[in-house]
């Protein structure tokens, strides 16, 4: 087998199950019950300064 | 004075290597170009020798507020200034191709003809007006957002100066016939080594100011200025891996060869589109919506999602643009359904914006700002819609290398990018030269429905001319030869171009008010005008009907 072959056989099986499992992980992270009170201080944290420095 | 004697001195090594460059090069583009390099050496030494503070002078020609403030908005008020120079710059050459195309005989030749003007207007628009405007942003977003002052202020200011730099040596570029020939990656292999440096301290400057961060969370617009920054910055670089004929002239030869070109070339073009004009501007929309709204994203956690999907997604939509072309066609398959994949994430983070409104829709009648931003996301919802669908192989087989391509990135690009810029410039005048309020809201009005009509009348001729081209092109009459040539197709465009170009004329209108009205704010000066949204009470008429008997 070729090293191009080598390549793109490890891209389309492991390769693609890493990066779909990090995809999800990522998007799921901000989904787990302990993350809410971080999301929502987030939201509203460019709202902490009236003036914005002017 | 040790500082400033250091100074000249590198100032004047730059001036002899620029020197010597213009006497040993037999290019004459080449030449010119190290003029320019020469030329912003010797006005460093005249600034330095001039006076010890350099800074003092251009703080009373920008009419910078003076004393000490709590952000450094120093570099942001010049990208405001800069972004609004090169808009009207890009606009206009915009407009001067557009009307090239109607009427042949504006080709000045050699400097002028549209070959050469063209890129000189998708550079202006893209990195000078987009790229000033991402850059007085960026650097004032991750300040407020942090509650730090920038990291580096020095470097930021070269980061500022030094991609003026690379802008006037690329547009001088373009009309001297310097160029790689590659769409939106022109400059030559000098420029962009330049280009390369500038970004990295660009990237420094940003990552430097969200560590020294006094807040705990990285509001999502900093992720997405962040994706920007270290995207282009790995584009830029692979794609212009490129050798030069001689290291005394602007000619060098690409690293690729044939379909592996192309398709680099691709992945870089596409997700220029991608991390520069969308990434790098949804961070603004995730700050200056909310903001100017006044109530918080509609759905954080629904801007995580955009925020990945699209960094996951994009970067590998950029075959599509090699449909039917020498590339294997699992790569273009791969492209299309990535492309089209798109279009959910873009979806959500144009409703997240949309929705961000809720309860508070009464603005878009009495804000225009907020209209703007509200046209915008139409806008990026329309294109991003229109993107997926052209990147199908059956629906791109008619429509590549005709005009609706054209009208489909004018749409997004005048739509979504130069909306959302001006209404952030509109929200970031009078805050940073603090001033209690714009010139005028009414003109704000008058540039949004200039800039609206002129985008629906740019979008639908090209439309028009596409499909039209499309089906002309691919036309067979019962003998199987084809029943069109090429000229019958230029000649049935003619109308649609001119009404082109009278878009184009309308949207450079309506910029030229809008920097109008943002000199008057600078200069501190108010207009005596009706407030807007101010409905008239007639007491004659606000009674209840009462039901009146039969005759």
């Amino acid at each position: 087998m070729s090293f191009y072959d080598t390549l793109r056989h490890f891209a389309d099986s492991y390769g693609l199950a890493v990066i779909c499992a990090l995809y999800l992980t990522l998007c799921l992270w901000h989904f787990r019950p302990a993350a809410k009170g971080h999301v929502e201080a987030a939201k509203h944290s460019i709202f902490k300064d009236d003036d914005d420095g002017q | 004075m040790e500082a400033v004697v250091r100074r000249l001195g590198v100032w004047a090594l730059v001036l002899l290597a620029a020197i010597s460059a213009i006497a040993l090069t037999p290019d004459s583009g080449f030449a010119i170009h190290m003029g320019i390099v020469a030329l912003v050496a010797v006005i460093l030494i005249i600034a330095t020798l001039g006076t010890y503070d350099p800074l003092a002078k251009a703080q009373s020609i920008f009419r910078m507020p003076p004393g000490p403030s709590r952000y450094d908005d120093d570099v942001v008020r010049w990208g405001v200034i800069a972004t609004m120079f090169w808009g009207i710059a890009g606009l206009l050459a915009g407009v001067f191709i557009a009307a090239q195309l109607a009427f042949p005989w504006l080709n000045l030749e050699p400097w002028f003809n549209f070959g050469r003007l063209r890129p000189l207007h998708t550079s202006a628009v893209i990195f000078a007006f987009g790229g000033n405007a991402l850059l007085a942003t960026s650097f004032y977003v991750v300040q407020r957002t942090c509650r730090a002052t920038l990291a580096l202020p020095g470097t930021a200011r070269f980061v500022f100066w030094g991609y003026q730099l690379f802008i006037v040596l690329a547009a001088t570029g373009y009309l001297l016939g310097i160029s790689q020939g590659k769409e939106y990656a022109e400059p030559e292999w000098y420029v962009d080594l330049w280009l390369t440096v500038v970004w990295l301290a660009y990237l420094a400057v940003f990552v430097g100011t969200i560590l020294k961060r006094n807040e705990p969370h990285i509001y999502v617009a900093n992720w997405f200025f962040l994706a920007f920054i270290i995207t282009v910055a790995m584009l830029h670089v692979v794609n212009n891996l490129a050798l030069p004929v001689s290291l005394m002239g602007a000619k060098s030869y690409s690293a690729f060869a044939g379909v592996q070109d192309a398709l680099t070339q691709w992945w870089y073009g596409h997700n220029a589109v991608g991390f520069f004009l969308t990434a790098g501007f949804l961070a603004m929309m995730y700050y200056f919506v909310p903001k100017q709204a006044g109530r918080p994203v509609y759905s954080y956690r629904l801007s995580i999602i955009h925020f990945w999907s699209l960094i996951f997604l994009y970067i590998w939509a950029g075959p599509h643009h090699l449909h039917y072309t020498a590339l294997p066609d699992w790569a273009q398959t791969l492209g299309m359904v990535f492309s089209v994949m798109l279009w959910m994430p873009s979806w959500g983070g144009m409703i997240n914006g949309l929705m961000t409104l809720n309860g508070a829709w009464d603005k878009v009648r009495t804000d225009p700002i907020i209209r703007m931003m509200v046209l915008a996301l139409a806008f990026y919802g329309m294109s991003t819609f229109e993107g997926p669908m052209l990147s199908i192989k059956a629906v791109n087989s008619l429509s590549h290398y005709t005009d609706w391509t054209i009208g489909h990135v004018h749409s997004g690009a005048l739509g979504w990018n130069g909306m959302i810029t001006f209404a952030c410039v509109y929200y970031l005048v009078p805050r940073l030269w603090q001033q209690p309020r714009l010139y005028s809201l009414r003109m704000i009005n008058w540039h949004f429905w200039l800039a609206t009509l002129g985008i629906v009348f740019y979008a639908a001729s090209m439309w028009v001319a596409g499909i039209t081209q499309g089906l002309m092109w691919r036309e067979y009459g019962s003998d199987g030869y084809l029943v069109n040539s090429f000229v019958d197709t230029v000649a049935a465009l003619h109308p649609m171009y001119i009404l082109r170009a009278v878009g184009g004329l309308m949207y450079l209108s309506g910029a030229i008010i809008m920097v109008y009205n943002i000199w008057m704010t600078i200069l501190g000066h108010q207009r005596d005008e009706a407030p807007m949204g101010d409905t008239a009470h007639d007491e004659a008429n606000d009674r209840p009907i009462v039901a009146e008997p039969a005759e």
